[in-house]
């Protein structure tokens, strides 16, 4: 399947390779750089290219390309996926997924990769497995290795490997049990001009930090499941008892881990948390523009709206701008016209604004389109959709762990077109 | 020596500078000159890290080590350190160990003599007790790529794949591919192997074996038969990468194993009417109403959890199996996950547009509820931006069409023109489509000619151009609107558009082509070769029409054309001057110049750049790139007539004598799997109606080859708890005679729990254990018991070959209970299959102090063979031998392993010679006086 792969940084210089078949040139790159140099952007570059004699299959995170070496038919949805992958374990290993961050524990890349992956077909994926495996490097341990002169690599095969629940590890002890659960809520909008919503909808997970001594059975409950219209499920959760009953039931994975992803059926009108006031005017011939921006809540029930973030590209056209925020911050890159507005909170009583002008190139015309803004904001303690959890019940240990549930709701892609 | 060094240096940087620079030309002659120059330049760094490979210090090598993986890791070349490395081979540091394997893969290719040092270490470790050894020694040997060690690699992988741990026979699946591709010559034996690994009912094994099969043999179909309910029973228990792997091999399986659902639904949408109508006199006079293939359906109704996965390629794989595979009203459950794939990643969101785009051509209907969730937002790339555009013009009909061009009209207007370009394109397709819009979308195209962006005006022009075509009504306003915009547009593709209108339709602008083509005399020579044929074009149009106003002007472009540089202009003036100017020579065309030039042309058909993927597979390479990739598995055509589904059948009675370590193993996995009441799955346990008997048959043939090895078993059961003195809990366990599946030392003893009080008995499990060190593999805690209720309970106790009890506490939520289970004699035994010699050369090993005996008389009942055989076994767990003469048996204690042979020889009826030859004269003594017993009773 996987024969070879490839890392590239955003200078296109391969920093890494590795081969699980034979060796191949790394001059089988060239295509993909040919490749990147036609696409505009580095987001451009198409995910699939066929060479003559191979096909590249590319994913880009944090500015790195991961390029794997593929040879014959394979679903190129299974390469990307995996890719993926290995960035997550990546980061889950090393915390950032850089290229200093690689090069520095290049070993430790090595290693992985040699057990995500055999013969190019994916081994072990499961980062409690692989934890198991290769421990992750940090400051003491590397310290007591040198002195004793142990090592990061496990002898034994994981026990998860062969029980029917290969996420968990056997034998975890906690002194301190406890379990979290993130309910996190996106919501994906745009808004035309006059501020009517032209789609929304809200997507949502459940990250989950499960800190439990043993083999514990988790039930999660929700006091209105209906809501929940599309599910995707982390393997452990029993798909039967959900189908039946509307019940998360689960053996968790020890610490982190996304338990749940789900899209609140259409059905149910989105409550839209912030509104956009915009006036934004060229006028033919002038070498000035109007900017006029104002930001209030709505339908919040109550709670405040944090850590508000509009950024917006301006047309290619506008020289530079000199604005004026009520509150907060404002920055413009003038080489990328790239204008961003930290607002931080909004106060319902005093809204914030960004008011003031552009400057125009001299001479050209005025710009065809108006910018479209992109809001971030978030709201904590509170699921937009209205999901509750009702209760989360233990079974299969005998101590009473901690429990905590957060709500927070946050803007994914949220356009407004002016 | 540091002169030569930075020399090279130097060296080096420019030849790796050079790379960069010259990426788009193959490489290979400055890449050589790159690992050249490695060669000459490592020697001098390599000589300390060669001593440190060879100090006596494990630290030292560890770090040489992981400096050289460090090298391998920037691709340099390190391969003349191989002999320094390989000697540590057999080192004890399982780091150090580990890093050396993958030095060793890496460079055996290359060293192929020296490799061969290192293979006997791999050979010894095979035989490893700790079975992850055992499988990492078969990694490294398989992927040492050097053929003379073929034969070597094919007997480990045989023994691999009757390994007792199905972590190794994983990874004797994935040997298996690494062969096939070293030595093609291997392939029958492949086969064989694949043949067994196939029937292993473990989830861990099913992926890899699958994805051997699809390497080596894919068109071996016929392998697949007998597995088939197998594995799509376990398919939502395989690891994910696996379950790609099988979805895609069941996709084309059951597309040469099923009969076509389609036909049933009728008239569905729109493409498949001339198919219907083929088959509908064939429908008539066989009058048959389709009935789905029970198995056909095991497959969609097993796969269909899957949707939910967070694996994106499952959901795709699942996906495109309902597109190939389901009646198409049922395809449409597969929409909401697919938008739901729309959340993740860019590059997984590009794939699976792609997808939706050649589904949304046949099925509009699937993904038009969810036709908001195409909408381009500002932030897309720009290839996911066309790839939803081009979804959103699949989707357009009558209905939610002004709805579409309300949201074109926006992205008309975005800062990405390539975009926008790709919009006017969509806004033609629709308008063409759907006719009620034709006349707007060409009055906003129109307006669009006025915009200050060139790329939009060309393309809009060239959009222009193919929609008058389509309707050649009155349209001269709207040429004569883009002759006056000629002289702003400097895109070739537009200007060439606009001529060709012009010349198309001078009739309807007399007055203006005659104009435009004296501009275009002007500027000819400047002008790109497309303009440049099509202006050529017009003059001809012209001359033939309107021969007065513009022969100087044509003759003059056409003594132009003679002279370009470019031969196509050349080749078509000549042309065209041969087929309008007449004289003397001219040929017959001569008189047919007019019918050729101004023919009416069909009107262009503007169709979705996705038309004809549907002929690969959804979700494929081939599919992604339109292109068929190598290794493409073409899936065929439904077959007219269903092939005979009874080779799905599994046998009742499986042979499983043969290898009674490899069976039991495996078949403890399955039972453990069908014995979880709380799976997961949906559908392993989910019986309904039709497959119920075919999944039994499945079961029972498991259960049939678990006994036949003891062959017997009227199960005698002990009370354990008396619901009197529990507080309504009762319970009582037997020995079911199946090899433990925890521990093959413990035994298994199945325990049934019944709440016999009229309340639930909640959180039973078990508590202490006396003494505590009892190796016990306990049940899971069994959360509630509702009254009258029962439930089976298996768990493994490791008597250590004695008959001492295991006690232990029962407990439930409130209560402790102490309960202890003791254990026959016979109950330790577990049964070992052997042929009449092996037990006679055994008995021989067995003798003296090994040996006990009684003559005993028989009840006269129990005489017969038949008689004899069934008192024994019920006593004790063994194993018949077939034998002429006497009534041998053969067990093994389960604890130790020790041989424990029972031989009865009639002497003279009814008294008999009563023999058992074991290690263990506890034991025997025991059994004897069993065996004495209930063969004296009657």
């Amino acid at each position: 399947m996987i024969h070879s792969l490839f890392l590239i940084n955003a200078s296109g210089d391969i920093f890494l390779e590795k081969h699980w078949k034979s060796v191949v040139s790394r001059s089988v790159c060239d295509y993909f750089f040919e490749a990147q140099e036609r696409a505009s952007e580095p987001e451009n570059v198409p995910p699939v290219i066929p060479t003559p004699h191979h096909y590249l299959i590319s994913v880009l995170r944090h500015r790195i390309y991961f390029v794997a070496v593929i040879q014959s038919e394979v679903p190129p949805l299974f390469v990307i996926e995996f890719l993926h992958r290995v960035v997550d374990t990546f980061q889950d290993y090393f915390g950032v997924c850089t290229e200093a961050a690689i090069k520095d524990n290049v070993v430790v890349v090595y290693e992985l990769l040699e057990e995500m992956l055999d013969n190019g077909f994916p081994l072990a994926t499961e980062s409690n497995i692989l934890k198991e495996l290769i421990k992750p490097p940090t400051i003491l341990r590397t310290m007591v290795n040198t002195i004793t002169g142990s090592t990061n690599v496990g002898e034994q095969l994981p026990t998860g490997q062969l029980s029917v629940v290969p996420w968990r590890r056997t034998g975890v002890k906690y002194t301190n049990n406890e379990a979290y659960f993130d309910v996190v809520e996106e919501i994906d909008a745009i808004i035309d001009k006059s501020g009517s919503t032209i789609t929304a909808e809200i997507q949502g997970v459940i990250d989950a930090c499960v800190k439990l001594t043993g083999m514990p059975d988790l039930t999660l409950s929700f006091m209105n499941p209906r809501l929940l219209d599309d599910v995707s499920f982390h393997p452990c959760v029993r798909f039967k008892r959900w189908e039946a009953e509307r019940i998360l039931s689960f053996i968790p994975p020890d610490g982190n881990f996304r338990l749940l992803s789900y899209h609140v059926s259409s059905q149910n009108l989105v409550a839209i948390p912030v509104y956009v006031k915009h006036n934004i005017t060229f006028r033919e011939g002038s070498s000035q523009g109007r900017f006029d921006l104002t930001l209030g809540p709505k339908q919040t029930m109550g709670k405040a709206v944090e850590s508000v973030l509009v950024s917006s590209q301006l047309p290619r056209g506008v020289l530079n701008v000199n604005l004026n925020p009520s509150q907060g911050t404002y920055t413009f890159d003038p080489v990328t016209k790239l204008l961003s507005w930290d607002v931080g909170k909004i106060n319902p009583q005093k809204l914030p604004s960004l008011k003031g002008s552009m400057s125009l190139q001299a001479g050209a015309s005025k710009p065809d389109e108006n910018p479209t803004f992109n809001i971030q904001f978030k709201i904590q303690q509170m699921a937009i959709s209205g999901l509750k959890v009702n209760r989360l019940d233990m079974y299969g240990e005998k101590y009473k762990p901690f429990k905590g549930i957060k709500y927070m709701t946050k803007a994914g892609k949220f356009q407004v077109r002016t | 020596r540091d002169i030569v060094k930075s020399g090279f240096n130097i060296f080096y940087v420019e030849s790796s500078a050079m790379i960069k620079y010259r990426h788009s030309s193959p490489l290979t002659a400055s890449h050589e000159a790159f690992s050249c120059s490695n060669c000459v330049f490592w020697p001098c760094r390599n000589e300390d890290l060669k001593e440190m490979l060879e100090s006596n210090k494990e630290s030292h090598k560890l770090e040489a080590m992981k400096r050289i993986v460090g090298l391998i890791a920037k691709g340099k070349n390190a391969s003349e350190l191989f002999p320094a490395v390989v000697k540590n081979v057999a080192s004890k540091n399982i780091e150090l160990k580990k890093l050396v394997y993958v030095y060793l893969v890496r460079y055996a290719e290359e060293q192929q003599d020296l490799a061969l040092l290192s293979i006997s270490t791999f050979q010894r470790a095979l035989k490893d007790p700790n079975q992850f050894i055992r499988a990492s020694a078969l990694r490294v040997l398989s992927s040492i790529r050097v053929p003379i060690i073929v034969p070597i690699m094919m007997l480990a992988i045989k023994e691999a794949s009757t390994d007792l741990s199905p972590y190794v026979r994983k990874t004797s699946a994935h040997a298996i591919q690494k062969l096939y591709s070293l030595d093609p010559d291997q392939k029958e034996q492949l086969i064989e192997v694949i043949e067994k690994l196939l029937k292993d009912k473990s989830t861990l094994v099913a992926g890899s074996v699958v994805m051997a099969f699809e390497e080596v043999c894919p068109d071996r179909i016929d392998l697949i038969h007998k597995n088939y309910r197998k594995l799509c029973n376990l398919l939502v228990d395989v690891e994910e990468w696996g379950q790609v792997v099988i979805i895609s091999m069941l996709t084309r399986y059951a597309r040469t194993q099923f009969i076509n659902p389609w036909k049933e639904d009728g008239l569905d949408e729109n493409n498949e009417t001339a198919f219907y109508d083929s088959d509908s006199e064939r429908n008539q006079t066989e009058a048959k109403p389709y009935i789905m293939d029970p198995d056909h359906r095991l497959l969609l109704r097993n796969t269909k959890p899957l949707l939910q996965s967070r694996n994106t390629a499952v959901v795709m794989s699942v996906a495109q199996l309902y597109w190939h595979l389901a009646p198409k009203h049922e395809v449409s459950v597969v929409t909401k996950s697919l938008v739901r794939l729309l959340r993740s990643h860019r590059e997984v969101q590009f794939i699976v547009l792609q997808n939706i785009a050649t589904m949304s051509i046949q099925r509009k209907g699937m993904f038009e509820p969810f036709m908001k969730s195409f909408y381009v937002r500002s932030t897309d790339p720009t290839n996911i931006k066309t790839l939803k555009l081009e979804i959103l013009t699949n989707l357009a009909n009558e209905a939610n069409i002004s709805t579409i061009l309300r949201e074109f009209q926006t992205y008309v207007k975005s800062q990405d023109k390539e975009f926008a370009a790709a919009t006017i394109q969509a806004i033609g397709r629709c308008a063409t489509n759907i006719s009620e819009v034709a006349d707007t979308c060409l009055n906003g195209l129109v307006q669009l000619l006025s915009n200050r962006d060139e790329t939009v005006v060309a393309e809009s022009v060239v959009v222009i151009k193919k929609l008058l075509q389509t309707q050649p009504s009155q349209h001269s306003e709207i040429i004569k609107h883009m002759a006056k915009l000629f002289d702003n547009i400097t895109v070739p593709m537009a200007r060439a558009s606009i001529l060709w209108l012009i010349g198309e339709y001078c009739e309807k602008v007399p007055k203006i082509a005659p104009d435009v083509l004296r501009k275009m005399a002007k500027t000819f020579t400047t002008e790109e070769d497309i303009v440049k044929l099509q202006t050529v074009n017009l003059a001809a149009k012209l001359y033939l029409t309107n021969s007065k106003q513009t022969k100087l002007l044509t003759q003059y472009i056409l003594n132009l054309g003679k002279y370009d540089q470019n031969y196509d202009i050349r080749d078509r003036t000549r042309f065209i001057r041969q087929l309008i100017v007449p004289s003397e020579k001219s040929s017959a065309l001569n008189k047919y110049a007019r019918r050729i030039l101004l023919a009416s042309k069909p009107a262009p058909v503007l169709e979705s750049a996705f038309k004809d993927r549907d002929r690969y597979q959804l979700g494929t390479l081939s599919h992604s790139l339109n292109i068929k990739a190598t290794g493409y598995q073409e899936l065929c055509d439904w077959p007219t007539i269903a092939p005979d589904a009874s080779v799905r059948n599994v046998e009742i009675i499986e042979p499983v004598k043969t290898d009674v370590c490899f069976c039991t193993e495996s078949d403890d996995e399955s039972a453990e799997e069908s014995s979880k009441e709380s799976d997961k799955s949906s559908s392993a346990s989910e019986k309904t109606s039709s497959e119920s008997e075919a999944n039994s048959i499945d079961l029972f043939a498991l259960l049939c080859s678990q006994v036949t090895t003891s062959s017997f078993s009227p199960v005698k059961t002990y009370d354990l708890l008396h619901h009197m003195s529990a507080k309504g809990l009762a319970a009582k366990y037997h020995f079911p005679r199946q090899p433990c599946l925890y521990q093959p030392c413990m035994v298994a003893v199945q325990v049934i729990l019944t709440n016999c009080s009229d309340h639930n008995l909640e959180e039973i499990h078990i508590g202490d254990r006396i003494p505590a060190s009892l190796n016990i593999h306990c049940f899971n805690t069994i959360e509630r018991l509702e009254p009258g209720a029962a439930v089976t309970v298996s768990m493994g106790i490791d008597f250590s070959d004695s008959t001492q009890a295991a006690n232990f506490q029962l407990c439930t939520k409130s209560d402790k209970f102490n309960v202890s289970i003791q254990p026959v004699v016979g109950e330790l035994l577990t049964p070992s299959t052997m042929t009449e010699e092996d037990f006679c050369m055994e008995q021989r090993k067995l003798l003296g102090m090994n040996e006990t005996s009684a003559t005993i008389t028989m009840a006269t009942a129990n005489t017969s063979r038949l008689a004899i055989n069934k008192e024994i076994l019920s006593v004790a767990n063994v194993g018949v031998v077939s034998s002429t003469q006497n009534d041998i048996f053969a067990g093994k204690a389960v604890s130790s392993g020790a041989l424990v042979l029972v031989s009865l020889s009639l002497q003279q009826s009814p008294t008999a010679l009563l023999t058992i030859n074991t290690e263990k004269s506890v034991m025997a003594s025991m059994l004897l006086r069993d065996l004495k017993q209930a063969l004296v009773q009657a």
